[in-house]
């Protein structure tokens, strides 16, 4: 069994490397400070983690192999041992030094996620509004909206308004850094930030229901002046979004890239808690049969 | 409502399924009509109080569910083999999942667990039975009817489909119309009412039925780790229980806990379900701990090492649960304050863990180890189990656990703290105990095929499931496009489950084989034990001890076999034994909790009323019932007992 552990672990690496696939480990490919931050700590715990993993697999495999029946310890008896209060001493206080060895960056680095990397660049905002089976994003100072696609600039924090139009989603852009969920009637705030420019793919890590394993948007990062020419030529081109175009883009269902000339922030914010129904008045009900949300999807059939 | 919606149509795999319950159903009835068994069913079976014939009752059905939720699990892997897969369709897939998970935690890991506590915990404490025999029953009863409410939801109506953690709004009635998630809310409500019972019975049971001589700190592990557990059910459980009813307002009567509109609040839920689902992982991986730990020290032929730091950290993991439940989303948004006090206290569940770790280690250190198949399990859970623990260490650090949540890594994780942990405890339990259940060992040499199909299969399922986390891949997704490089490790993956599935069979071939053939146990200790219940025949009498033993130490049985060479009872000390009286009151009164809940998923009140009224009947009639159970008289005490040792 200890054989099939090891070859387990070989085979991993293995894997890896023979599929090329080291950059499609998004997580251990960090495009962003976020992303490395984490990335640190991750590999930090490893480390430990697999100084546990050695001590304990090697007295394993030393005691199974010393200590096994035999035909020539047929006679042995075993001791009959209570235990060992220096050794229990020493195996309680070594998993308090790793845990506080763990702690101290984790809380460091989840105080840290909280706040834009960089102090010197002024962050840009964008709503994030997940509906099913799509992300909608809003740019309220560019006053440009897109579906199922992102643009950001690269070297410059991006905070991200997270919230959702019915299911609870979860928003993650694994190159870029971790995810935080999007919910009705809330706003969570994620920070993130691509070093340069280049394509990430972004997924919604919550089940939401039937074809939540489509939600999936693409991050374009680009360089400042691209950025600006992008936000320029959709305001230019771009169709204006209106209530009923709007309407139809959150009932449920799948759609493909979209890009407006304007925000759905102009009518309605769905972070405030109950936006889209009125608190118990009938008119509110009548308005969540509008919004197509109350269509659901139909079950078991 | 039309009958194409009461019953679940359009699938051939549900079709098929229909074709096979019903054939099934015939089977029974005519097999128990033919050879006259059904009185036999009643007297012996439904009807029964005795803990040892409940046990055996759940690890029957625990099985049976095990089957059910490993080809939920196989449908899964069968589908994401390859991208883009058109086996399952996506809510196909949904329902599978959220049945699995459910099954799997509820209607196996549980009444694994609580099998094994029946039917051992009274005999290591050397009891007569349980505290409340006859809750004991209703307990078994209710979780019988409740996984039952729970797995028609196939056939009829249509299944859950918004995950084991039915998470709001997605559970609710504003995304989910159909009656599954009823049946989730009002199934669980029911077997968890009967695990409630259990713990409160198993409590009583173990503080106030020991034998003589067996303080707390002479318990076997076991039974300290089941005390344990039953603190947590009954801290937990009405959580579960109000979360439940809750849910079934919402869905039910249209009230607004945690809906989106009109201030319900879906994070209440989510705060609510882990309260109790955290302490609820640790109520099927402490009495694992424990059958590890009284099968290491049984075949390392020495005792537990560290039993003083072992009883300790039993009660810190313990308390840790319930400070923890916050780790299952830290990306709600908290904040950094509450997410960092969460990753500390989580991480702080290693100290304990490890502490037993090493105390697990060192009891084979300086042992004579035997590798029978249940050593096999307990041996393997270690270096397996460890790696589960340290990813999960991994996961506790909030700000690294923002990448890892939901993923792949995340299911590869608990895999290999719920299989490792509860899964080969309970296979290492069955091989351990079996002798103990039917008389007979279970084959060895199959079983060593169980135990290598099944362990390398585990870890060729679950281990490459690691890596796919850290690509990206989410759980719950029914396909993944190709071209993300997911492929290689999915089809490993999905050979790995085949072998956990041809494990299975073996072990279900070797219950059938050793029934048939295997070594009968004729001396009641085939393990050289050294806990009380290797003192009473195998199968024990069902008063199990003809006189109750007195308990000098710690490895009670191993010190009387030191000692006097064994447990000895003259026949001169034998007296009348008080027992309780069999009821049919625990089965018929579940039955009318299966109709009331059937009653409440399609809201038919009618028949949900009329369930109801029968419970309450149940409830009255045993209120005023004066049945203060029997006397076995001390001639029928001899003649069981030379039936019952004749070979020893």
């Amino acid at each position: 069994m200890k054989r099939a552990k090891w070859r387990a672990l070989l085979m991993v690496p293995l894997f890896l490397f023979l599929g090329g696939c080291v950059e499609r480990t998004a997580v251990l490919n960090p495009q962003g400070p976020v992303a490395r931050t984490q990335y640190d700590l991750i590999m930090w715990s490893i480390g430990f983690m697999l100084l546990i993993i050695v001590v304990v697999f090697t007295l394993f495999a030393v005691f199974l192999i010393r200590y096994r029946e035999k035909p020539e310890n047929a006679d042995y008896e075993p001791p009959d041992e209570e235990g060992n209060t220096l050794l229990e001493i020493v195996w309680t206080a070594i998993p308090i030094l790793i845990v506080a060895a763990l702690a101290v960056p984790t809380v460091k680095a989840t105080f840290a996620l909280e706040k834009p990397p960089t102090e010197k660049v002024k962050p840009i905002t964008i709503h994030v509004t997940a509906a099913n089976w799509k992300w909608i994003f809003s740019y309220p100072e560019e006053n440009i909206e897109t579906v199922n696609y992102v643009h950001i600039p690269a070297g410059v924090p991006v905070k991200f308004k997270l919230t959702s139009v019915g299911p609870m989603n979860s928003f993650w852009v694994p190159e870029l850094g971790g995810q935080k969920y999007a919910m009705d009637g809330m706003e969570t705030e994620l920070i993130l930030q691509a070093d340069k420019p280049g394509s990430y793919m972004g997924r919604s890590a919550n089940f939401s229901g039937e074809k939540f394993a489509h939600m999936e948007f693409e991050v374009v990062a680009q360089t400042g002046a691209d950025f600006r020419k992008w936000v320029k030529e959709v305001k230019q081109t771009a169709p204006k979004l209106d209530e009923k175009t709007y309407t139809q883009i959150l009932k449920p269902g799948l759609v493909g890239r979209m890009t407006f000339s304007n925000t759905h922030l102009e009518w309605i914010d769905h972070a405030k808690q109950n936006s889209h129904h009125e608190n118990g008045h009938s008119k509110g009900r009548e308005h969540q049969r509008d919004d197509g949300m109350s269509e659901g999807h139909h079950h078991g059939e | 409502m039309k009958w194409s919606e009461f019953f679940v149509t359009g699938e051939p795999l549900i079709y098929a399924a229909d074709v096979a319950i019903v054939l099934t159903m015939i089977g029974i009835v005519f097999v128990l009509t033919y050879f006259k068994k059904w009185k036999w069913l009643w007297d012996e079976w439904l009807t029964t109080v005795d803990h040892k014939k409940i046990g055996v009752m759940y690890i029957i059905c625990a099985v049976l569910m095990l089957f059910r939720g490993g080809v939920d699990a196989l449908l899964m892997r069968a589908q994401l083999t390859a991208p883009n897969m058109k086996f399952l369709d996506a809510q196909h897939y949904n329902e599978i999942f959220t049945t699995h998970g459910t099954i799997m935690i509820l209607f196996m890991a549980m009444p694994f667990i609580i099998g094994l506590m029946n039917i051992v915990v009274p005999l290591q404490i050397g009891a007569r039975d349980v505290a409340f025999p006859y809750l004991n029953a209703l307990s078994f009863w209710l979780f019988f009817f409740g996984a039952l409410l729970f797995n028609i939801s196939f056939v009829i109506g249509g299944s859950p489909d918004a995950g084991w953690t039915a998470y709001f709004p997605l559970a609710g009635n504003e995304f989910s119309h159909g009656v599954g998630n009823n049946y989730y809310a009002v199934a669980l409500q029911i077997s968890g009412i009967g695990t409630l019972m259990t713990g409160i019975n198993f409590l009583v049971t173990i503080l106030k039925m020991r034998a003589p001589g067996m303080t707390l700190m002479r318990m076997p592990m076991f039974t300290w780790t089941i005390l344990i557990t039953c603190v947590l059910i009954i801290f937990a459980f009405p959580v579960l229980t109000v979360a439940l009813a809750l849910m079934t307002f919402d869905r039910v009567f249209g009230t607004q806990f945690f809906t989106m509109a009109n201030g319900g609040m879906s994070m209440l839920w989510a705060n609510l379900f882990w309260i109790w689902g955290h302490p609820e992982v640790y109520i099927v991986i402490l009495p694992s701990f424990g059958i590890f730990s009284e099968v290491v020290s049984t075949f390392a032929q020495k005792r537990l090492f560290g039993y003083k730091a072992m009883v300790g950290s039993i009660v810190g993991i313990a308390f840790l649960s319930f400070i923890v439940w916050v780790h299952h989303f830290f990306t709600m948004g908290a904040g950094p304050a509450v997410n960092s006090a969460f990753s500390i206290t989580t991480m702080a569940i290693a100290i304990p863990t490890g502490v037993k770790v090493f105390n697990w280690l060192f009891t084979i250190r300086k042992g004579k180890i035997r590798f029978t198949t249940a050593m096999l399990w307990s041996l393997a859970f270690i270096p397996n189990f460890v790696i589960g623990g340290v990813t999960g260490v991994m996961l506790a650090m909030a700000a690294a656990d923002y990448q890892y949540h939901n993923s792949y890594f995340l299911i590869a994780h608990f895999h290999y703290v719920l299989i490792a942990g509860t899964v080969f405890a309970c296979f290492a339990g069955l091989h351990y105990w079996y002798p103990k259940m039917f008389g007979h060992i279970l084959n060895e040499r199959l079983g060593k095929w169980t135990f290598w199909l099944f362990m390398i299969g585990f870890n060729v399922c679950f281990f490459p499931m690691y890596f796919l986390g850290l690509m990206g891949m989410t759980r719950r997704m029914y396909t993944y496009s190709d071209g993300l490089g997911w492929t290689p490790l999915n089809v490993v993956a999905t050979v790995g489950a085949v072998l956990m599935g041809i494990g299975f069979i073996v072990l279900c071939y070797n219950i059938y084989y050793s029934a048939r053939y295997g070594e009968r146990d004729m001396t009641g200790d085939p393990w050289n034990g050294r806990t009380l219940e290797w003192a009473t025949a195998s199968p024990p009498v069902h008063y199990n001890f003809p006189v109750t033993p007195v308990v000098e130490d710690i490895d009670a049985y191993w010190v009387m076999k030191k000692k006097y060479g064994g447990f000895h009872v003259k026949e001169e000390d034998l007296k009348p034994i008080h027992m309780p009286s069999n009821s049919g009151r625990p089965f018929w009164m579940s039955v009318a909790f299966f109709v009331a809940g059937f009653g409440l998923v399609f809201k038919w009140f009618a028949l949900a009323i009329a369930g109801a009224l029968f419970i309450v009947l149940g409830l009255i009639l045993r209120s005023f019932e004066d049945d203060d159970g029997y006397y076995i008289p001390v001639d029928e005490i001899k003649r069981m007992e030379r039936a019952a040792r004749k070979g020893a």
